[in-house]
């Protein structure tokens, strides 16, 4: 086997895999810089609560209309938002902690889902929910993905500054700028939309792993942010390549191969990565001694 | 405030108030034999052999999926209430063995499926899900299992496609209702032998309507191999784009596969089944050109006002929608 056909044939032969490609292609390059933030700002665990949160919206979306990709979008934008802004609320008004806020919103969140595709009266639909299709990406669905994805690297390019600085040193912000709560409550917004764009493609419990695993790689690469932001998009582009790839020519369902590819760049981090990694982390060698 | 004690106390005492009411409401015996089917097609037959004389509750009703059914504890109440559960085996309902362990019903277990020829399922690669089929049966009385060693050790539990086994499931279903209400023996013989009539001529209709259609255009893909026992039967090929469980989601290679396949021969239709993923089929459909060719019944009944709310009207409509597609 030609490496023609190892890596090529297989998406000049079929429609259904150029798709694919081009879908997971545009989420990788808005999801690999929103993970970094993610990661950085300590949210890791925010954005597989969002993932879970959008699936009572998406739910009712479904229930109305099938599987209707405008109302299941709509339904999960609605779903997420209302959850992060919930949270938030009951973070800033009483003494919770926001971290156990979000757990308890999306908690509720997700129960709920699962309950109203159940109402239903079949799980087989809920499964086509918690796992989307790749492989079955209509023109609807693409635009829709590359809508979101124009939309969030502008509103990333706008919003740069004020993320970067909200990273490093939330309380100056504060002091300096309004634009703190403001440039919060919108990276919030993308992280939902993009999940809401994934989660066509991945199902909500995959759509998180394309921006975490790319963003934690990318850590172990660099210290400089641009840096990490590319370094994560690249990974993220090139995970959702390979793990097409590998479903194609070794017969594994597609979602969980992309995400797969993304955790083995991971791991090859956490060992051999030069800032942190395990070999990094050695004790120097001692001097040459006479 | 509140002691251990008494909160241990009230909730000894609501325990108690729950069992007495709960008690009070199974108390009225109920007329009509209570029967509970595992899924809407075979409640059908019951109540076509049961007729006046039983009461048919259905666990997996019209339209829901039986491979992955998560019983809830209505479903529990109705087996404990049951004098006789009619399941279709062939692991077919993987769930069945634990809910009626945990229903603590007394009711025999009747697997329908005894004395057919089972077939192997039509899958090559992955046979995830219906493994659990071979540990399925020990409620079956007999100890019968499916005597079919040359495969990998699945088998396809959707006998009911094939209007012979149709008829098997009537015999079954007729012994077992008597055995549990020998009063109605009779009664329950004439009702089986009326339907077996009908299955008769819906056989007949079936084989006409499939000798109808151009032996080459004989070929259709479907979302969900279903329809094994009636490729078997009425002779018509069969493709499917997933494994035979509706768990196993489907790889690229599958899709690949697939497509190369409709290409290569030429198959006219691509059919939606009630329960599975239609945007997969969509993109199959556009990418090769086939046709896509309505619906087809496959494991559950519709709802009372779809086409296919019986047996004998699953059939018509699955045949009326085969022919329709590629006759043309």
């Amino acid at each position: 086997m030609s490496l023609y056909d190892l890596l090529v044939a297989p998406f000049a032969e079929f429609e259904f895999m150029r798709r694919a490609l081009v879908g997971v292609l545009a989420l990788a390059l808005g999801s690999g810089p929103l993970g970094v933030f993610l990661m950085l700002r300590r949210m890791s665990l925010t954005g597989d609560a969002m993932g879970h949160a959008i699936l009572p919206g998406a739910a009712i979306g479904f229930l109305f209309a099938g599987l209707n990709l405008f109302a299941m979008t709509v339904g999960g934008l609605i779903a997420g938002l209302l959850v992060a802004v919930g949270a938030g609320v009951v973070a800033r008004a009483t003494r919770m902690k926001e971290d156990a806020a979000l757990a308890a919103f999306y908690l509720v969140s997700l129960a709920l889902g699962v309950l109203i595709v159940s109402v239903r009266g079949s799980n087989v639909d809920l499964l086509h929910v918690l796992f989307g299709t790749v492989l079955a990406l209509d023109d609807a669905t693409l635009l829709l993905i590359a809508g979101i994805t124009t939309v969030t690297l502008i509103a990333l390019a706008v919003l740069w500054r004020a993320l970067v600085l909200e990273c490093a040193d939330p309380g100056f912000l504060a002091s300096v700028s309004r634009m703190g709560s403001f440039s919060h409550i919108a990276f919030v917004a993308l992280v939902v939309l993009n999940l809401v764009g994934a989660f066509h493609a991945l199902g909500t419990l995959l759509a998180v792993g394309l921006m975490m695993l790319p963003a934690a790689t990318a850590r172990f690469f660099t210290r400089d942010l641009t840096a990490m932001v590319a370094l994560a998009t690249l990974v993220a582009l090139a995970s959702g390549m390979l793990g097409l790839l590998v479903s194609y020519h070794l017969g594994a369902p597609s979602g969980p191969s992309i995400i797969l590819m993304a955790g083995l760049g991971y791991a090859g981090a956490v060992v051999t990565g030069p800032v942190g990694g395990l070999l990094s982390r050695r004790p120097p060698r001692r001097h040459l001694e006479a | 405030m509140l002691t251990r004690r008494r909160i241990l106390a009230a909730t000894l005492g609501g325990a108690v108030a729950l069992a007495a009411s709960s008690a009070f409401a199974q108390s009225p015996a109920p007329e009509k034999l209570p029967v509970v089917a595992s899924f809407s097609i075979l409640g059908d037959l019951a109540r076509q052999v049961g007729g006046d004389r039983v009461a048919v509750t259905t666990l997996v009703g019209p339209g829901g999926d039986a491979h992955v059914f998560e019983p809830t504890p209505a479903d529990a109440k109705a087996l404990a209430a049951a004098r006789l559960v009619l399941v279709n085996g062939l692991g077919f309902e993987g769930w069945m063995n634990r809910l009626v362990k945990a229903s603590g019903t007394r009711a025999p277990v009747v697997v329908v499926t005894k004395g057919i020829t089972p077939l192997a399922a039509p899958d090559e690669d992955d046979d995830h899900d219906h493994a659990h089929g071979k540990k399925g049966h020990d409620h079956d009385k007999k100890g019968r299992k499916p005597e079919h060693a040359h495969d990998h050790g699945a088998i396809d539990p959707h006998a009911w496609q094939s209007i012979a086994n149709a008829k098997i499931y009537v015999d079954n279903i007729r012994d077992a209702l008597a055995a549990a209400d020998p009063a109605g023996r009779e009664a329950f013989a004439a009702n089986a032998a009326a339907y077996i009539a009908r299955l008769d001529a819906l056989d007949a209709e079936v084989r006409a309507a499939m000798a109808a259609i151009p032996e080459k255009q004989r070929a259709i893909i479907t979302s969900h191999d279903a329809f094994g026992y009636f490729a078997n039967a009425y002779g018509l090929k069969i493709i499917a784009p997933q494994g035979v469980s509706t768990e196993s989601e489907a790889s690229a290679r599958d899709v690949a596969r697939i497509i190369r396949q409709i290409k290569a021969a030429k198959i006219p239709a691509v059919f939606m089944e009630n329960i599975s993923d239609p945007r997969l089929l969509d993109r199959i459909a556009k990418e090769t050109g086939a046709r896509i060719g309505g619906e087809l019944y496959s494991d559950a009944l519709s709802d009372d006002k779809g086409p296919a709310s019986t047996y004998i009207d699953m059939m018509r409509s699955n045949v009326r929608t085969l022919s329709s597609a590629l006759s043309s």
